[in-house]
């Protein structure tokens, strides 16, 4: 184990960090600080461009502006260390082995690593434990997967999109796991397109939308922000500033003929809002979804 | 934390891989009986002053082994395909040790295909001493040390379904211009280029077993320089070689 980080060190620090692929920028500069210990999500639609974001932090790609820093030194002298276990998306197992040969190889490349059988039951793999790694299922092959980022016994674990391949059952156990792994005291670093996920098993939510980082905060704060529901109604008679300070609304807005509310609590909101405007037709209730969110904070911060 | 359980482990994929091993090892066997078996008691062939049966068993070593060398460069495809490469960019493994683990294995698959091709050419009556069978596996050895680069290379920057017409095309090719097919003669084109292409000095191996002398400076030079250059490549390629696929 290195000697140069110690507890205070940060897990990940980025700074201004920007990625292009040809004309498309990824990645434009963004900072992202994880403390030691933290289990953060990073939560954005498809090609907000969390996995370009993970690459760098993991050294498999150089930015093109800006820089990361993981325990205080590269992630080349990190990897090379040990300290950083990765599940990435996409990744197939190699062959002709069995699910414990592999997890054994991998093992063994590691300074401090997991015990091989402490692993395999860790992510329930006991019965699939002397197969060959070609024979598995969908949802096996990712438990393997995980077992193997696993398995290295890292300080920093990141995993990208975990659970897009498990089923209900696969999906429920590997949260189980990573909240022990966390109490643990490793850092986590996740990304999801589930808010679900962030929430429940996050401290800490980081936003991302086409390569900015448009939200980062505490996983309820980040939740109340987009998990928030919208009221539209045909009104044209009411003055916007009124309706903002209806109970529950937390900002308002008018399309023509037509108002929208973003509504922090919309039961309280539409009881208000329908008691000082019964005139009010066309009333939708909907839950903001994720991409809907994230479509609004990008055009808050182009704005 | 050491790269002999990781070495160990590719020895076992490698061997585990019937279809492949079977395959490899036969074919090589199939073809020397089909071609030195009617010349077995030719003992000039073609005015080389070798014995048939002698140097198409060395002929196919080189082929066989060749294409041996070069498969680690169908599994390096395998593998970044599948995403593993970049499961082992993000470990500690040294890039030397996974060198170690691929050229290692690569021998072990010649060094197999190469004991029986021996075994095979003893049975058509080639009949060395000890002596000069283990001098000649050790030039095949040295000069098999390109291949291992090349293959290496290869599978850095091919895919899987572009890797077999390449390595089948590339081994008949090197094959044909190394003369495992026949002597070629001194001064036509074809033997003046074949001096600097290092599948000619493989099969030139077989002149040890009748005393002479296999390789002059040219031959070592050859597998020398095509050593260092493709080493340098693979270096290069495995270096590049982190994008997603």
């Amino acid at each position: 184990m290195s000697r140069v980080s110690s507890r205070a060190t940060p897990a990940i620090q980025a700074h201004t960090l920007s990625k292009s692929y040809g004309s498309i920028e990824a990645v434009r500069g963004i900072d992202l600080d994880v403390a030691a210990g933290e289990t953060v999500a990073l939560l954005g639609p498809n090609g907000a461009g969390k996995s370009t974001t993970i690459d760098m932090i993991l050294g498999l790609s150089q930015p093109d502006g800006g820089g990361v820093s993981v325990f205080g030194g590269t992630p080349a002298a990190a990897i090379a260390g040990g300290l950083v276990g990765a599940m990435l998306q996409t990744g197939a197992l190699i062959r002709d082995l069995s699910v414990r040969e592999l997890i054994a190889m991998v093992a063994s490349l590691y300074p401090e690593p997991l015990g091989v059988q402490d692993t395999i039951e860790l992510t329930g793999l006991q019965e699939a434990a002397s197969q060959r790694t070609q024979k598995l299922s969908g949802g096996q092959t990712q438990r393997v997967r995980f077992a193997v980022a696993l398995v290295s016994n890292p300080r920093l674990l990141i995993l990208d999109e975990p659970t897009v391949a498990m089923d209900v059952e696969g999906r429920r156990s590997f949260w189980g796991t990573m909240r022990e792994l966390a109490s643990r005291g490793k850092t986590v670093l996740f990304a999801t397109h589930y808010l679900e996920e962030a929430d429940a098993y996050a401290d800490r939510a980081v936003l991302m939308a086409s390569g900015r980082i448009v939200a980062d905060g505490p996983t309820t704060q980040i939740k109340a922000m987009v998990g928030a529901r919208t009221i539209r109604a045909t009104l044209p008679t009411a003055e916007l500033e009124e309706l903002a300070t209806l109970p529950g609304v937390s900002s308002a807005d008018r399309h023509g003929q037509s108002i929208v509310l973003s509504c922090s609590d919309s039961d309280a909101a539409i009881r208000a809002m329908l008691e000082r405007f019964p005139e009010a037709r066309d009333i939708e209730i909907a839950a903001a979804g994720l991409e809907e969110a994230f479509l609004e904070l990008t055009a808050a911060e182009a704005s | 934390m050491s790269a002999l359980p990781y070495t160990r482990f590719e020895l076992l994929r490698t061997l585990r891989n019937r279809r492949f091993f079977i395959l490899s090892l036969g074919f090589p066997v199939v073809l020397y009986f089909l071609i030195a078996g009617p010349q077995r008691s030719n003992h000039d062939l073609l005015g080389s002053g070798i014995p048939a049966p002698l140097y198409y068993m060395v002929g196919m070593v080189a082929f066989g082994t060749m294409s041996a060398m070069l498969s680690s460069g169908a599994r390096i495809a395998t593998e970044r395909a599948a995403g593993w490469t970049r499961q082992l960019r993000i470990s500690p493994l040294s890039p030397r040790s996974y060198f170690r683990a691929k050229v290692l294995t690569a021998y072990l698959m010649a060094l197999l295909s190469m004991a029986v091709l021996y075994v095979c050419g003893a049975s058509l009556g080639v009949h060395l001493p000890a002596e000069e069978w283990l001098k000649m596996t050790a030039l095949i050895v040295i000069g098999l040390a390109p291949f291992a680069a090349l293959g290496i290379v290869l599978g850095h920057l091919l895919t899987p379904d572009s890797i077999g017409p390449a390595m089948g095309g590339g081994v008949a090719l090197l094959a044909f211009v190394g003369g495992t097919w026949f002597p070629l003669t001194s001064h036509s084109v074809l033997y003046s280029v074949a001096q600097f292409v290092p599948s000619y000095w493989l099969v030139q191996a077989s002149h040890v077993a009748l005393g002479g002398k296999a390789w002059d400076a040219k031959g070592w030079l050859v597998v020398i320089g095509w050593t260092v250059v493709l080493a340098a490549l693979a270096r290069r390629a495995y270096r590049r070689d982190t994008a997603r696929l």
